[in-house]
């Protein structure tokens, strides 16, 4: 059902009277002059209205910058045992006090400090892993989307089998079998995560690749790489973002799932997944042990889920759902 | 119809066997499966006799093709660490984790449907923002995280459900809570946008003219085509469920494929690993050719002409 | 012939968030049994509002009122979402636009169609699926029986037309609105498919709205034409009033803007009327279609243009001038007139 044209608003009606020129035919009337707001002014109006935009990068940056500043926000060293202080109680119990404001572990160990140093684990891996598979993911779906044919075919086929596979359990074997470190897990993770990269990738640059200014570019010579370069990827650049943020906070999510079977970072580096499967026994008489570290986790992916449902929706809100 | 099955009936077994490819190498090359079943305490004399008598000295595309050989004859290895036939053990936990999917998937669509539709029927009201805010809290939640909170809250501080083993149907609750609930936002969302789009159709419009009653015209016109999509996703999510369920079978301590995996795991036993792995990938393939299929059915533009 | 819709006043209010979008402002008109009325006018007249604002159907937006809207005698416009669900289908009808989305693409023919009658009448399937065979074959398709049993991809879009034609007969209707039942449609079929309404209609006796911008359609198939502007009746009467002496203004520039094979020299420039339709947020005050009229005078801006008698009865048009003024006016050049100032509609603040 169509309405109605909703012309521009607040604007002065303007049409002159048909004039005739000296053929005698009427001149169509000039449009008044409509004031359209410039396309960074129209995004900055979006970004500020968009609540969730606004909360999700807030507090994603103050984590980061905890995450930054550890050294001089933690009171403690996170590593730091003592098994004189053991399960001591955070500030809000009774016998709480301010020298451990969230307690310790069960081994006396500064649990504010060790949130705060954990924070460090979580970015740095998610961003990492999220960083390695957008590579791979957006490697193959622009490859994909652009030459289409056979080249499309094939990273089909390699997507479907990726797809196919267990995440957690393929990630487990593999790192149960190299050992865990650090970067094992990074690369573990990057080599996992990069299908929805793949997907979405592939799906955008096949929109854009119909476009015709590719085929202006293609008839003006241009060499592939560089219309990929400065055609395509401006204008998916959005949907990575997007995407970017959503395999970030899976990342993180399956790096915690990771540590929690024991199978991720290795003790005692303060991982808030680690923390939660050390605490588990615990769990009946001190739930803040559990508590923290998954509000946190909790906290951090909701910061970035929502900073990537922002940014779409400021950016293409017809992709809102 | 039928070319479009057999296509893709041809694209999931080729798919299949990759992923077998993918699965063998993976392990083989990540682990000494000699090492592995000498143990710690090993010479490396040991590991070398062992090597030889299993067979592990072949080269790794021999080794490939005689697992491959017997995984078509239905023989999925041998684990040292349990002496029987893996097939045996996988086919006997199986039905466990089956059952824990099917009711973490039950969980999901009894909750996201509904939802969907509602905050469809009435956008951007509070039962909307309250759909979409289930969502955004679903997506965020680290599942083992929201499965303690679950244990704390119901098995221990209320008593209200037990905490570990499979007896009773009770047992599978909060386990298919904890599982199901991820698969939630995604549903939900996909229903909601589905119902949105359809419910500002031409059709829709149509069926109002006529006078349909307006259950009738939800549910009869626009659930029936918003759905398509969803009953896709849902079956492949079940997929994701079966193999994501590792976490929540070793908290809830239930006798499943997932804990079955986390053993071997444990155990570095590599036959049951890649055997797991392989049934899980094969699983999945088949949910997506029956989504496919499932899909067609329901759409009469690809069933019919 | 007896009365078979009144519309009194109606007006349909949207709220956007620049103002308040008014797309149809103060429209009344009657509909006979028997009789056809065809509304014309540009797109974004509001004349596919108006249609949906008689329904019902309007979006949940907007706001409609009225002095009267009444069918068969009986009052609508404060009747309650069951009673138009009641009456929809059952004593009026609607076509619309696009054959090729209107209907339902899980469900076959043969459902959709008797599902419109099963919801009026209690009848068993069987007679609704002869009710429908009967009206396949009606409005000219063959093996309507097997037809039944197809899906609507499987047609063209002239057959999806003539099957949501006989879907609005189903339950035989009093009124029907047809709301550019053909524009979708290619040029050879949209003969075919008027003819068939014109024949239906006589068949049934029903009254037919035909809402089109296509002035060619209008001449074929009107009784009475009520023409549309800005959300306004500019000009109604018979279809002979109409056609032979258009009085106002836009009226006589829509018909200039059909060339006339044989009549219209080669080489003629085709009429067309400069400008754009203005925007319907806010008030406007005075007439709507006075920045492209070559007639306007200062007092077109005044105040509301209400409609006036023209020479014959039951014509009537939306102007200050008088009918016979047209050609005085334009022997006065253009560019002698005072050009108006910039008028801006006044705006309802967001």
């Amino acid at each position: 059902m169509a309405l109605p044209p909703a012309s521009a608003p607040a604007r002065a009606a303007t049409p002159i009277a048909p004039t005739a020129d000296a053929t005698g035919a009427a001149k169509i009337p000039s449009l008044a002059q409509v004031v359209e707001p410039s396309p960074g002014a129209l995004l900055r109006r979006r970004i500020r209205g968009h609540w969730g935009l606004i909360i999700g990068g807030g507090v994603l940056l103050f984590i980061i910058a905890v995450a930054l500043f550890a050294p001089w926000l933690a009171p403690h060293d996170p590593l730091d045992q003592d098994l004189t202080n053991r399960v001591v109680l955070p500030i809000w119990y009774d016998e709480g006090t301010w020298v451990h404001p969230l307690g310790t572990d069960q081994f006396g160990r500064d649990y504010l400090s060790r949130l705060i140093y954990g924070s460090r684990i979580s970015l740095l891996i998610g961003f990492a892993a999220m960083l390695i598979s957008l590579l791979i993911g957006t490697t193959l779906g622009v490859a994909a989307g652009y030459f289409g044919g056979r080249v499309d075919m094939a990273v089909n086929f390699i997507i479907t089998t990726r797809l196919s596979l267990p995440v957690v359990l393929v990630a487990l074997a593999v790192v149960s079998l190299i050992g865990n470190s650090l970067w094992i897990v990074i690369c573990v993770l990057g080599l996992l995560l990069w299908d929805r990269f793949a997907v979405v990738m592939r799906s955008t640059t096949q929109q854009v690749r119909n476009l015709d200014y590719i085929a202006a570019a293609q008839a003006t010579g241009c060499s592939t790489l560089r219309i990929l370069l400065s055609e395509i990827m401006p204008n998916i650049a959005n949907h990575l973002i997007v995407v970017a943020t959503l395999e970030m906070a899976h990342a993180i999510l399956l790096e915690a799932a990771l540590s929690f079977l024991g199978l991720g970072v290795q003790p005692p580096a303060p991982s808030w997944g680690l923390m939660i499967a050390e605490a588990k026994g615990y769990m009946f008489f001190d739930p803040w042990l559990i508590g923290i570290p998954g509000t946190a986790l909790f906290a951090l992916v909701m910061a970035i889920n929502l900073l990537g449902d922002g940014v779409r929706d400021v950016t293409a809100p017809e992709g809102r759902n | 119809m039928l070319i479009f099955a057999l296509k893709r009936l041809g694209i999931a077994i080729l798919v299949a066997i990759t992923v077998s490819m993918v699965t063998f190498s993976l392990i083989h090359l990540s682990g000494d499966p000699a090492m592995a079943l000498a143990g710690e305490s090993a010479t490396q004399e040991d590991i070398e006799n062992i090597r030889r008598v299993y067979g592990f000295d072949r080269p790794i595309v021999v080794q490939y093709g005689a697992w491959l050989g017997g995984v078509l004859t239905g023989d999925l290895g041998y684990s040292h660490y349990l002496a029987t036939d893996v097939s045996t053990v996988i086919f006997d936990r199986l039905p466990t984790t089956m059952t824990l999917g099917a009711c973490a998937l039950l969980f999901a669509l009894v909750l996201s449907i509904p939802l969907g539709v509602l905050a469809a029927m009435r956008p951007n009201t509070m039962i909307d923002r309250l759909a979409l805010s289930i969502a955004v809290v679903g997506q965020a939640l680290p599942s083992f995280w929201f499965a303690l909170i679950l244990i704390f809250w119901f098995g221990i501080v209320w008593r209200l459900l037990p905490i570990t083993g499979t007896e009773s149907w009770l047992n599978y609750v909060m386990p298919s809570v904890a599982l199901g609930y991820y698969v939630t936002p995604g549903v939900m969302r996909l229903t909601r946008a589905g119902m949105l789009e359809v419910l500002s159709s031409d059709y829709i419009r149509t069926a109002r003219a006529k006078g349909l009653r307006p259950m009738s015209v939800m549910f009869k016109h626009a659930l029936r085509n918003a759905i398509i999509p969803v009953v896709s996703l849902a079956a492949v999510q079940f997929g994701f469920m079966l193999g994501g369920s590792i976490v929540i079978e070793t908290i809830f301590a239930i006798n499943g494929i997932g804990f079955l995996a986390w053993e071997s795991i444990q155990r570095g036993d590599l036959a049951m690993m890649q055997a797991i792995v392989l049934v899980l990938a094969c699983f999945y393939i088949m949910l997506t050719f029956l989504a496919d299929m499932l899909n067609a059915f329901l759409d009469p533009r690809i069933r019919v002409g | 012939m007896s009365v078979l819709l009144e519309v009194e006043g109606l007006s349909v209010e949207i709220p956007v968030p620049a103002g308040t979008l008014r797309p149809v402002q103060e429209v009344s008109f009657t509909v006979d049994a028997g009789e056809t009325l065809c509304i014309v006018g540009e797109s974004g007249c509001g004349k596919s509002l108006t249609s949906l604002a008689i329904m019902g159907l309007l979006p949940k937006s907007a706001r409609r009122h009225a002095r009267r809207l009444a069918l068969d005698g009986q009052d609508i416009l404060d009747a309650g979402e069951r009673r138009m669900s009641d009456l929809r289908g059952n004593h009026m009808g609607m076509i619309f636009q696009e054959p090729m989305t209107s209907l339902n693409p899980a469900y076959t023919i043969g459902n959709q169609l008797e599902e419109a009658l099963l919801r009026h009448r209690k009848v068993t399937r069987r007679e609704a699926r002869a009710r429908a065979v009967f009206l396949l074959e009606k409005v000219g398709i063959t093996a309507a029986a097997s037809r039944l049993r197809q899906y609507p991809h499987q047609l063209s879009g002239g057959l999806r037309q003539r099957v949501m034609i006989a879907m609005t007969l189903m339950c035989g209707p009093g009124l029907i609105i047809a709301d550019e039942p053909t524009t979708a449609l290619d040029v050879t079929i949209q003969a075919q498919i008027l003819l068939l309404l014109a024949e239906l209609q006589r068949e049934f006796h029903m009254g037919l709205i035909l809402i089109t911008h296509d002035l060619g359609v209008v001449a074929r198939v009107a009784d009475r034409v009520a023409v549309m502007y800005a959300g306004q009746i500019v000009e109604s009467g018979t279809a002979m009033q109409i056609f032979r002496a258009p009085t106002h203004p836009y009226t006589q520039g829509l018909l200039d803007c059909i060339p006339i094979p044989g009549k219209t020299a080669r080489g003629q420039p085709l009429g067309s009327i400069p400008g754009i339709v203005p925007s319907l947020v806010g008030e406007m005050a005075g007439c709507h279609f006075e920045e492209r009229c070559a007639y306007a005078t200062a007092d077109c801006t005044r105040g509301p243009v209400a409609l006036r008698e023209a020479a014959a009865s039951g014509h009537a048009y939306r102007c200050l001038l008088d009918p016979g003024r047209c050609a005085e006016n334009a022997k006065r050049p253009a560019l002698e007139r005072q050009v108006p100032e910039l008028r801006a509609p006044a705006q309802v603040p967001a």
